[in-house]
């Protein structure tokens, strides 16, 4: 291990990923795997158990595909039924390589797309395997009854989405994240009918036991009753979803956290390109101080909708229907002509942030404070206008695509998208970072699994639009259950752990010994006023531009608002019934953590690659600059302990399938 | 503006409940009706209080997992979710005038316990679905998605009826606490499409059967449950629902295991 350096990390050993068979070439890697692994017999299923956290697109099609190959599942999620799951908010698409519009769609350029779109920081193996099983993702959707958009014959309908040129995309209005994850709970339940599936509804998973270096089995707790319970099994499979609300102002639903994987990564799980955040630019502005989240509209609006500001940072205040043809920019299609208003996220949300900037923004001036710490005030949005389209195809075609969503913006902001253009700005969105894991969706802690939004791999910098909803039915319904085998073999032989083990009493202890110590805060602030004075932290200076001074200043920061919480916060009720500041805290005290991991993160990185935006490094157009021959690698961040420095460890990112280029989208 | 908020205080299922009121100034009309709750519970906290229980999570109109009773009316005035009414709605009330009281109640059923506050236990739909409101197939057992065409008419009619959010609010509307639309708008999804066939007759019966088994009553056509729908799941769902139970019975449909 190295010296401390820039006085906040050591660097470790180099990791690599071993699963996928590098003999054979791209095309085949999964199916050799498959065929490599080993298998449980069906008689010997039902005498394995699997935990499966998160009820998701990835954790409810893996607790139902698991189930139905014999397995003894327990699924934990913290809703009260698992079709609430936070996948069911994603609004545009599935993306799959069906090419069913002829237009040249293939695995191999679903495979590009994705690579390119992530700005080469993805890993081939994981990304090739994803195009690769997409098609059958449909299929298996269509068959369990989800009502995709269809033509007049009969046959699937499709769209286009941001950073490709084909229309790939299935959907369901835009309902269509609802629609899948209807198709997965629906999967699930009948697993629950007929026994192979137990679900703890209103659970919170606070704690991962790990004995002799293998995931064990969790601490929950019942967030009904405060109860604390430990659940033991041969695998864990975490499908917990993405961090985004460690920004407190995110388009997440109110209770995403990072507190499953975090546990996992105090247990020694690898945390990897914490600082990949994805920015996404088409949500409602934010309209006061008292708002408690963003609310996404979807990029399939980009479709048919045209971005555009003032080209006079006088006419802002008009009323934008007055602003004729001539004197509004159309930045993206200018700057973009190839793309124009289909450019990938990162790249939009940073040009609406620039129009911002430079004094364009339109809507309510809001009150926001500089990285130097002055208040001022500025416009933060920019129009998506209809009219044109509503010229082109008429009010009622534009209604079929997007009436619900139109609806949706009305109830919230008041205005009428079909008479005055729809005012978005970027928000934070997704995470690619996650969990570290190899080809097979395991954790370096044997018997840890992890898929979907929770873990890291598929997506490198930034995620095409579509893609989250392709890659958590990838894992959860088609990858882990055949990877799973392989290890529940060896744990076939293993046999079962000893419930008396000093690991299982020691992680429900500390767990035990965290709420006592939260209970007995006294202070003045609540819970909400920590998180929302950690979410401004890092929007200022870890969201969409990231600076040297400003990332160090954000650790400092946060470091004392830890501080703070434990000198100053109160926790009302008691820690044995339904307690939701206590839940909140629980979860905060996680995303301080990884809030200062995700700045440590983002410092060392000295360079851009898409949605990680260092202001040090961009080309002379304003472009996102990275530096391959310095930063080619996934950071694979190990805890180094209470108050400990952190401990990097450098997976290679090696590219042999796709050249590596200056993503251009121009 | 100022108002005053009546609520259901109930510390647990086993604890008898109450209402409190308490007095707001300073909402403004763009406040989300959740967004006035969190700032009530901010005002609770300061007051050495503690704040009102209530579900929420994803605050878009999607999850279904908000829902209150606001004064008589499930999910308030609009209809929407809880989490997508805006207090400038509750404001185009004529009556609605600066110091109104705003009654809230966790939803009203025997299927829907109360957990504590606002909050209600809704398995009760979860294990109706159990019962049969699925399509049986194994993963990667799936045909390709085109060698079954779906006419458009048939399949945006299933959309609509798929649009339902589980919510409960048309339990909550029901005078008889009927969750006929619910199960209704499974059965009319999946039966809408050429994938749901099979199970068509058994999935109606198995459903109903936990339908009854949890308590909720049965429909007496009165139209409340669509009337508070926040996802206009259509009445006639429960006239497709009635037509294959008839079906069923004629043809000596039994439940299944």
């Amino acid at each position: 291990m190295t010296e401390l350096i820039d006085g906040l990390y050591r660097e470790g050993e180099k990791i690599a990923d071993t699963k996928a068979p590098h003999d054979v070439p791209i095309a085949q890697r999964w199916e050799q795997r498959k065929f490599n692994a080993n298998l449980v017999n069906p008689a010997n299923r039902r005498k394995l158990d699997v935990i499966v956290v998160g009820s998701g697109l990835a954790g409810g099609a893996a607790a139902a595909s698991l189930g139905e190959q014999g397995y003894n599942v327990k699924c934990f999620f913290y809703q009260d039924s698992a079709r609430r799951a936070h996948s069911i908010a994603a609004q545009g698409g599935i993306n799959a390589a069906k090419n069913y519009r002829n237009d040249g769609d293939s695995v191999y350029r679903l495979f590009y797309d994705t690579v390119k779109g992530g700005d080469y920081r993805a890993r081939e193996d994981n990304v090739y395997r994803l195009a690769e099983v997409s098609a059958a993702i449909i299929d298996q959707c269509v068959a369990q009854g989800v009502p995709f958009a269809r033509e007049y014959g009969g046959l699937l309908d499709n769209r286009s989405f941001g950073g490709v040129q084909v229309s790939r995309t299935f959907y369901a209005r835009g309902q269509t994240g609802q629609q899948l994850l209807i198709g997965a709970y629906q999967a699930l339940e009948r697993q629950v009918r007929a026994g192979t599936v137990k679900e703890y509804r209103r659970h919170e998973m606070v704690e991962l036991i790990v004995i002799d270096g293998r995931a064990r089995g969790i601490v929950t707790r019942d967030m009904v009753t405060g109860e604390i319970a430990t659940h033991l099994a041969d695998a864990v499979v975490l499908c917990t979803g993405g961090y985004g609300n460690v920004f407190f102002l995110s388009t997440n639903a109110m209770g995403c956290n990072a507190t499953a994987i975090w546990r996992a990564h105090r247990k020694g799980a690898y945390f990897a390109n914490p600082c990949y955040t994805q920015i996404h630019p088409t949500c409602i502005p934010q309209s006061g101080d008292f708002q408690s989240k963003l609310t996404l509209m979807s990029e399939s609006l980009r479709n048919d909708g045209r971005i555009w500001v003032p080209k006079r940072a006088e006419d802002c205040d008009k009323d934008p229907r007055d602003i004729p043809e001539e004197d509004r920019d159309y930045y993206l299609e200018r700057i973009y002509p190839a793309f124009g208003n289909l450019v990938p996220r990162d790249i939009a949300s940073r040009q609406a942030k620039n129009m911002c900037d430079e004094g364009r923004g339109v809507g309510p001036a809001i009150k926001e404070r500089d990285a130097q710490g002055n208040e001022r005030m500025m416009r933060r949005g920019v129009y998506l206008d209809f009219s044109e389209a509503i010229g082109r195809l008429g009010r009622d075609a534009v209604s079929a695509r997007y009436g619900n969503l139109f609806e949706m913006y009305q109830r919230i902001t008041g205005d009428d998208p079909y008479e005055v253009p729809m005012r978005i700005y970027p928000a934070v969105h997704y995470t690619m970072g996650g969990l570290w894991v190899d080809y097979d969706l395991e954790s370096n802690i044997p018997g840890l699994y992890v898929a979907g939004e929770a873990n890291f791999s598929d997506h490198g910098a930034n995620r095409l639009g579509a893609s989250a909803l392709m890659q958590g039915l990838a894992d959860g319904y088609f990858v882990l259950p055949d990877t799973l085998n392989d290890y529940l073999a060896d744990m076939l032989r293993e046999g079962k752990v000893d419930p008396d083990a000093p690991e299982i009493a020691e992680a429900r202890k500390s767990v035990e010994d965290r709420i006592d110590r939260l209970m007995a805060l006294r202070g003045t602030r609540s819970v909400d006023d920590f998180h929302m004075a950690l979410g401004r932290i890092m929007w200022e200076y870890c969201g969409m531009e990231r600076r040297e001074e400003g990332l160090r200043e954000a650790i400092g920061q946060i470091r004392a608002l830890k501080e703070e919480f434990w000198r100053d916060a109160r926790i009302t009720g008691e820690a044995m019934e339904l307690n939701q500041a206590l839940e909140k805290a629980g979860r905060l005290l996680d995303f301080f953590e990884l809030a200062e991991l995700m700045c440590i993160d983002a410092l060392h990185r000295r360079e851009s690659c898409g949605g990680h935006f260092r202001a040090e490094s961009q080309t002379p157009e304003g472009e996102a600059l990275r530096h391959d021959d310095e930063f080619l690698y996934v950071a694979a961040w190990e805890w180094g302990g209470e108050n400990q420095p952190p401990i990097l460890h450098k997976e290679d990112l090696i590219y042999k399938d796709i050249e590596l280029k200056q993503r251009s989208y121009k | 503006m100022n108002i005053k908020l009546k609520i259901w205080r109930q510390k647990n299922q086993d604890s008898e409940g109450h209402f409190e009121e308490y007095s707001m100034t300073g909402i403004e009309e763009h406040m989300s009706f959740l967004e006035v709750l969190d700032l009530l519970n901010e005002q609770l906290f300061a007051e050495g209080e503690e704040p009102v229980a209530f579900d929420s999570d994803c605050r878009e109109g999607i999850c279904g997992q908000c829902g209150v009773v606001i004064n008589g009316q499930a999910h308030g005035p609009i209809r929407s979710t809880t989490c997508q009414l805006h207090m400038r709605h509750l404001a185009e009330d004529p009556s609605f005038k600066d110091g109104s009281t705003i009654t809230i109640e966790p939803w009203r059923s025997t299927g829907f316990p109360v957990l504590k506050d606002l909050i209600v236990d809704r398995s009760a739909l979860d294990r109706i679905v159990q019962a049969g409101g699925y399509i049986s197939v194994n993963t990667g057992a799936a045909p390709e998605a085109h060698s079954v065409p779906v006419q458009k008419d048939k399949a945006d009619a299933a959309f609509e009826a798929a649009a339902c959010i589980g919510c409960g609010a048309c339990v909550a509307a029901c005078p008889n606490a009927s969750a006929m639309l619910f199960t209704g708008a499974k059965i009319s999804h999946l039966g809408l499409l050429p994938q749901g066939q099979p199970e068509r007759l058994a999935r109606v019966v198995n459903m109903l059967n936990q339908h009854d088994a949890e308590g909720f009553g049965g429909c007496t056509n009165i139209g409340e449950c669509a009337a508070v729908c926040p996802k206009s799941v259509p009445l006639e769902v429960i006239t497709r629902l009635n037509r294959d139970l008839g079906h069923a019975l004629w043809k000596g449909q039994k439940a299944t295991a």
